[in-house]
This record gives structure tokens, C-alpha cells and sequence, in this order.
């Protein structure tokens, strides 16, 4: 056992040293050969996983090892695997991105995903090692009625891990579309056909042991690039971020974030305002708001839960988390020179022209540092970000299945149509593969009808549910004497209802009167602005004319995006579900719909009465400070 | 679950030790969630109503709001180094004598 482990350790760790040794191989290719080269990297990063599958699919032989890789991970292993499971294609790319756009208020994003982490670990992940086998209901369930919790648990589960997978499939598709080329619909298609596969064939160990390679793989790619762009600053900070500011890509972004006010300042000024915060950031509440749906909803996340059970004690699961926080802020420091790199050397404008919503900073950045388009060392550096950026996908997409596929077989089929009596182990594996597969489906079906649409709201929708209704109820049921069966469906109903109402009635959803309005007034400005660009151009000076061919470019593609905007929203009058305008203001429920789920167990608890969970506390509260059992029952 | 009825635990959780180690545990890890909350909603509040104290340059371009934000991981990888010596040191010690004791009286 202990040899197999070590023997797939090594394999992780290999993996970014046959990366690191191929650019000698790639420097040999020609330049037409740019995509055959992308391929191969593809196709090596593809291959280290299906060979990590092919190894664990022979350990699957019961529903411990399908979930939980039968408790056999260590906390080291497991902190990788959290990471890996963690750092989203949104987290990887999105934030580099924002800090390359917005500055300052991009890397403020940034610290609310690691401090999600200290509440996990204070309250949540020994706790949850302590009580829980596989899923967040049986955390639920071991006090309060089996049958209530795991239903309204496990309906939970599978909207959180819906929203978050359908996120994580448009955002993959884009991405893959934009980066290499192929069609969206065979993007998502292919992402979720090789995540099945990990998934279907070797469970929760290959699903571990892909999310590790992946995090290693990130890590390493994004350390190189960081070295590249920090070195010829003698590794100063100051000296770095200096240069950034003096950037007249990094100025001219600002001038335009600020529009009118930003005539009065210097070009010193505006490139310092670049590391001061507001340029992305208007409205103080709504970022408090996100910030409690992300220091909460982390650890109502299944998909993030689950990864406790796969440690067999509560140390481990402790440790797991602290070195999961060590990988995740290291890589989110990483990602200030990433961010900030890509919008010194690249420049904000080009990076938004790609991809508005900045995503392709990091790739964009590899491949300036490797030489350029036009050299092979900065293609295969694109290659390469552009494969982990892939098998980020693809690994995180993974653990999300196996959540919704737990709480669909062993919540909903063993637990409650079987009444939790005991399953053979075969017939449970069967459960678990069926379930994956429907899982799978759904995720490509939605991931392929929902192109185009707006992702951030999908996940802002999974982290306010997942901190409203699953945080509490797992918090209270763990923590509070009174907690009992009545509180906890109260507060998942309440939770989820809150959470996902408000979002649907807020500033997340297209209106199409507001869209019109928007683009009316681009369109209607247009000719004023072409008289003075004329004027301009005919002006005879030099720098006058430079600007107004950029103003003129400018204008081009903001009245193109303007008629786009109109022709999409032609003929509606209202959002999706039939508002001419937003009736609530902040982007993230959280700051409302947190308290609303609280509110909703303690009131549940206090209204309602149970016997078992009175009768269960002593032995929750504690079992849950003491592990008293738990080696017994991993035992079988 | 039904095989975990060979424990009192009634008696675990009146158990001296028990309470002991509860008391401080709550003590010690809803006031560090406290500390770490306020923490981290300070760097949000600080970036939207103290602005100007965010934009003092203290180390050649770097203002105090970039340096704040820095703080906020060192002060997160702090926490969870500090929870981590004290769970190791003391909690797991006291978590142990007590899980041996009752272990030995079912005869596990």
C-alpha cells in the first residue's frame, strides 16, 4: 500500500520534470509548427491523467474507495489535492486577470479565498473528519432524522455543485475555444467526456491524485513565469512594482477606468493609482457581501468537504488544510506578479481586447516571456499554461461530479430509498457509477446549452447557497445543543431559497432596457465624437493625430459592442424572469441571505422538537472533539 | 450507528477532562475566528472609507493598502500555523487520554 502511494507520488512529482526538460525537445520544432506542438502538451498532460486512472481504477473495489479513496490520503497529499480542487480556471486565470485590468482592487479579491480557509479549519474540517464517511448529509444525518436531512441535504449538494459545475464548463469552453481553437460545444464535450472518465473508472483516488499533478503542475508554470518576469528587478518588490506604475500601457489604462477626472493628473498619478483601490470596486457593501459569501461558502462547499473524509484522522485533515492555505496564498502571491507582470509587459489593452474579462492574462504574459508570438519558446509556453489551465478544468469539474454523485447514490438511493440499511459494496460501486455518468451528462447537456451566458452569476449563485443553507445547518448541527431535524430542512430550504431568489432579482441578470439605454447613448454620442476625431486628423500635428486614430479605433469597437448589445436583447423587454429592473442591488446575497439561513435553524430548532437529535448531542458534541471511534469505524 | 451504543457518552461529556478541554477549545477557536473575521472585513472597509490612508506611500510606490493587503496572508498563514501548534501540543494530548480511557472500558 504504502509502496503504490510512493510509487504515484513519484509520478506527481515527474510530471513538471518532464515539462521542465521538454523546451529542449520543443526548440528543435519549426515555426509552422506551433499547433502540433500545442497538441503534444496537451496530449502529455492528457496522458499523465488517464495513466493516474488507469493505476487507480484497480484499487476501486467499495463505496470507501469510490468516494474517499478508502481514507488512505495524507494531509500532504490531501493539501495538494485542495488546492488542486480549489484553484479554479476562475481563481487560476480570473484574478490574474482582474489585477491586470483593475490593479490594487483585482489582488483585494484575491485575500477572501484563502481566509475561507481559516474558517474551514477553526470550525469545520476535524469536526467533519470526526463525525461524517462520505458526504456533507451524513453529517446531517448522524444526528438529526436520516431520512429528512439526507433529502433536503442532498438536494443541496446538487444544486451547489450544478451552479458551480455549469460555471466551470461555459468558463472551460471559452477558454479552450479562445486559447486553441476548438469549437465550444466540442470543448465542453471533451472536457466533460475526459473528467468521466477519471471520475467513472477511478473515483475518488484517481479524481485525488489528477487534482495534485494538476496543482503541481500549476504551481510550477506559474513560478517559472514569476521568476522570468521578477529576476531583471534583482527580486525587488519596490523595483518591480516601480516599473509597472512608470508603464504607459498602465497609465492609459487608468485614464480610461477614470474618464473626465483623470485629465488633471499627471502620468506619475495615474500610474500610481493603479496599486490604489476603486478602479473595479464601486460599491463598498456589495464587496463586503461577496466577502462573506466566500469566507462562509467555502466551507459549505461538498465538493471541498468531501475532501476531509479522504484522510483518515482529524490531524490529517487539519494538516491537509493548513498546507492547502500554504499552496493557495503562495499561488495567489504569485498571482500579483502575474497580474501586474501581464499588464506592464503585455499592456491592459491588449489583454482586453483577447478577452474582456482579462482571463487570458497569465497565458498571455507565458508566452511574452518565452519570446513573443512569433517564437517557438513563447508558443510552448502558451501551450503549456494553456494544458494546465485545461487539466484545471477538467480536475476541478471531477470533484464536483463526485459530490453531486454521492449525495445522488449514497444519500438519496442507499440512504433514503434503501432506508440506509446495508447495500452490498458492489451494488453501492454501481450506485456511484450510474450516478456519475447522469451527473456527467447533465453537466455536458447544460454546459453546452448554457454558451454565452453569464458565468459569474453561477458561481456567485453557488457560493451564497453553499455559505446560506449549507453553512449553517453544518455549523449548528455540529456545534449547538438545540440543533434538531426541524432547524436544519428549515435552514436548507431557507438558505437556498433566499440565496438563489435574491440573485435572480438582482444586478447579475441582462436588462434589456438598461442594455438599450447603455448602448443608445454610445450610439447617439458617436457622431459628436467622430466631428472632433476628424478635426483631429486634420489638425496636422503629429501626437494629435496618433491619438485620434487610437480614439477613432477606440470608438469603432465600442459602437460595434454596442450594436451587438442591442441586437441580443432585440425585442425583450425584461430579465429571464420578468423585471424591467434589478429589485435588489447587491451582486452577492450573502450579507442578506446568511443571517436569513441562521435565522431559519435557530428558529426551525427552537419551534420544533426531536428526540434523536436531543438524544444524539452527547455523543456528536463529543465525538467530535475527541475522535472517539473514528479509528474503530474506518476499520470496515 | 447503533454500534457506537457501547459508549456512555453522557459520561465522556461529563467527564472533567472533557469539559476542560471544551472550555478551552471554544475559548480559543471562536476567539480567533472572531479576530480573523474582523481581520479580513477591514481590508474591504479600509479600500472603500479610508482611501486616503490606503494610498500613503511608505516603501518607494508601495502604499499601505498594498502592504495591508499583504498582511492579510501572513496574518491567515499565521492563524493557522498558531491553531495548528496549540491543536497539536494540547488539544490532540487531551483528546487522546480521554478516547484511551473510554476505549478501554467498551474493551476496543
Amino acid at each position: 500500500m504504502r509502496n503504490l502511494t510512493s510509487r504515484r507520488w513519484a509520478l506527481a512529482c515527474a510530471a513538471p520534470l518532464l515539462f521542465a526538460a521538454l523546451p529542449a525537445l520543443a526548440s528543435g520544432v519549426v515555426a509552422a509548427k506551433y499547433e502540433l506542438m500545442t497538441w503534444a502538451v496537451f496530449a502529455a498532460v492528457i496522458l499523465i491523467t488517464v495513466y493516474i486512472t488507469y493505476v487507480a481504477a484497480k484499487r476501486i473495489r467499495s463505496a470507501s474507495d469510490f468516494y474517499t479513496a478508502g481514507g488512505g490520503i495524507s494531509g500532504f497529499q490531501n493539501g495538494w489535492a485542495i488546492a488542486g480542487d480549489y484553484l479554479s480556471a476562475a481563481s487560476f486565470l480570473g484574478i490574474a486577470g482582474l489585477i491586470s485590468l483593475y490593479g490594487y482592487d483585482g489582488f483585494m479579491f484575491s485575500v477572501g479565498w484563502l481566509v475561507a480557509y481559516i474558517t474551514v479549519l477553526l470550525l469545520i474540517a476535524e469536526p467533519c473528519r470526526n463525525i461524517g464517511k462520505y458526504t456533507l448529509s451524513d453529517i446531517l444525518a448522524y444526528r438529526n432524522d436520516p431520512k429528512w436531512t439526507r433529502v433536503v441535504g442532498a438536494l443541496s449538494v446538487i444544486t451547489v455543485s450544478t451552479f458551480y459545475l455549469t460555471a466551470q464548463m461555459v468558463g472551460g469552453g471559452v477558454l479552450i475555444k479562445t486559447l486553441i481553437g476548438i469549437d465550444y460545444e466540442w470543448s465542453v464535450l471533451g472536457v466533460g467526456v475526459l473528467m468521466l472518465s477519471y471520475v467513472l473508472f477511478g473515483g475518488m483516488v484517481a479524481t485525488t491524485w489528477v487534482q495534485i499533478v494538476k496543482a503541481v503542475l500549476l504551481v510550477t508554470a506559474s513560478v517559472i513565469i514569476v521568476m522570468l518576469v521578477w529576476t531583471p528587478y534583482g527580486f525587488s518588490l519596490p523595483g518591480f512594482l516601480a516599473d509597472v506604475v512608470g508603464d504607459p500601457k498602465v497609465q492609459a489604462r487608468v485614464a480610461v477606468l477614470l474618464g473626465d477626472p483623470s485629465k488633471t493628473m499627471s502620468a506619475a498619478e495615474l500610474g500610481q493609482r493603479f496599486l490604489e483601490p476603486g478602479l473595479l470596486y464601486k460599491v463598498p457593501i456589495d464587496q463586503i457581501s461577496l466577502g462573506m459569501a466566500l469566507v462562509f461558502g467555502t466551507a459549505g462547499l461538498p465538493h471541498i468537504l468531501m475532501r476531509f473524509f479522504t484522510v483518515p484522522t482529524a490531524v490529517q485533515a487539519r494538516r491537509s488544510v493548513v498546507w492547502a492555505m500554504v499552496i493557495i496564498g503562495g499561488f495567489y502571491v504569485l498571482t500579483l506578479f502575474l497580474g501586474f507582470g501581464a499588464a506592464k509587459n503585455v499592456g491592459p489593452a491588449t489583454i482586453a481586447a483577447v478577452d474582456a474579462g482579462g482571463n487570458l492574462a497569465g497565458p498571455l504574459l507565458a508566452q511574452y516571456i518565452g519570446g513573443g508570438p512569433d517564437s517557438v519558446m513563447g508558443n510552448f509556453m502558451l501551450a503549456f499554461v494553456s494544458a494546465v489551465a485545461f487539466a484545471t478544468i477538467v480536475a476541478v469539474v471531477a470533484g464536483l461530479v463526485l459530490a453531486a454523485a454521492s449525495a445522488m447514490a449514497h444519500d438519496l438511493y442507499v440512504g433514503v430509498y434503501h432506508g440506509g440499511e446495508t447495500v452490498p459494496a458492489k451494488q453501492q460501486v454501481t450506485a456511484a457509477r450510474i450516478a456519475t455518468v447522469l451527473v456527467g451528462a447533465i453537466a455536458i447537456t447544460i454546459g453546452i446549452a448554457a454558451k454565452g451566458q453569464n458565468v459569474a452569476v453561477l458561481v456567485a449563485l453557488a457560493f451564497a447557497v453553499a455559505a446560506s443553507a449549507n453553512f449553517p445547518c453544518v455549523l449548528l448541527t455540529l456545534y449547538w445543543k438545540r440543533c434538531n431535524t426541524t432547524g436544519v430542512v428549515a435552514g436548507m430550504i431557507v438558505g437556498t431559497v433566499a440565496a438563489v431568489g435574491l440573485t435572480l432579482v438582482s444586478p447579475n441578470l441582462t436588462y434589456p432596457k438598461a442594455v438599450r439605454a447603455a448602448s443608445t447613448k454610445v450610439l447617439e454620442a458617436e457622431a459628436g465624437k467622430r466631428v472632433a476625431i476628424m478635426a483631429a486628423l486634420q489638425s496636422g500635428d503629429a501626437k494629435q493625430i496618433a491619438d485620434a486614430t487610437k480614439t477613432a479605433a477606440a470608438l469603432d469597437k465600442a459602437v460595434a459592442k454596442a450594436k451587438a448589445d442591442m441586437a441580443k436583447v432585440e425585442g425583450q423587454e425584461t430579465s429571464f424572469i420578468g423585471l424591467e429592473k434589478p429589485l435588489f442591488e447587491l451582486r452577492n446575497p450573502g450579507l442578506y441571505s446568511i443571517p436569513l439561513g441562521f435565522l431559519a435553524v435557530l428558529l426551525g430548532s427552537l419551534l420544533g422538537r426531536d428526540r434523536r437529535s436531543e438524544e444524539m448531542w452527547d455523543e456528536v458534541y463529543a465525538r467530535q472533539n475527541t475522535g472517539l471511534l473514528v479509528s474503530k469505524s474506518q476499520a470496515h | 450507528m447503533a454500534s457506537s451504543g457501547s459508549i456512555d457518552w453522557a459520561k465522556v461529556i461529563a467527564d472533567p477532562r472533557f469539559q476542560t478541554l471544551h472550555r478551552r477549545k471554544t475559548r480559543f477557536l471562536w476567539g480567533l475566528m472572531a479576530f480573523s473575521v474582523v481581520y479580513y472585513f477591514m481590508l474591504p472597509m479600509g479600500a472603500a472609507y479610508f482611501q486616503d490612508l490606503f494610498k500613503v506611500k511608505v516603501w518607494g510606490v508601495i502604499n499601505v493598502g498594498l502592504l495591508f493587503a499583504l498582511s492579510e496572508f501572513a496574518v491567515a498563514w499565521g492563524i493557522a500555523v498558531y491553531y495548528s501548534h496549540v491543536a497539536n501540543r494540547d488539544f490532540d494530548r487531551m483528546a487522546k487520554e480521554i478516547a484511551a480511557d473510554f476505549h478501554m472500558q467498551v474493551g476496543a
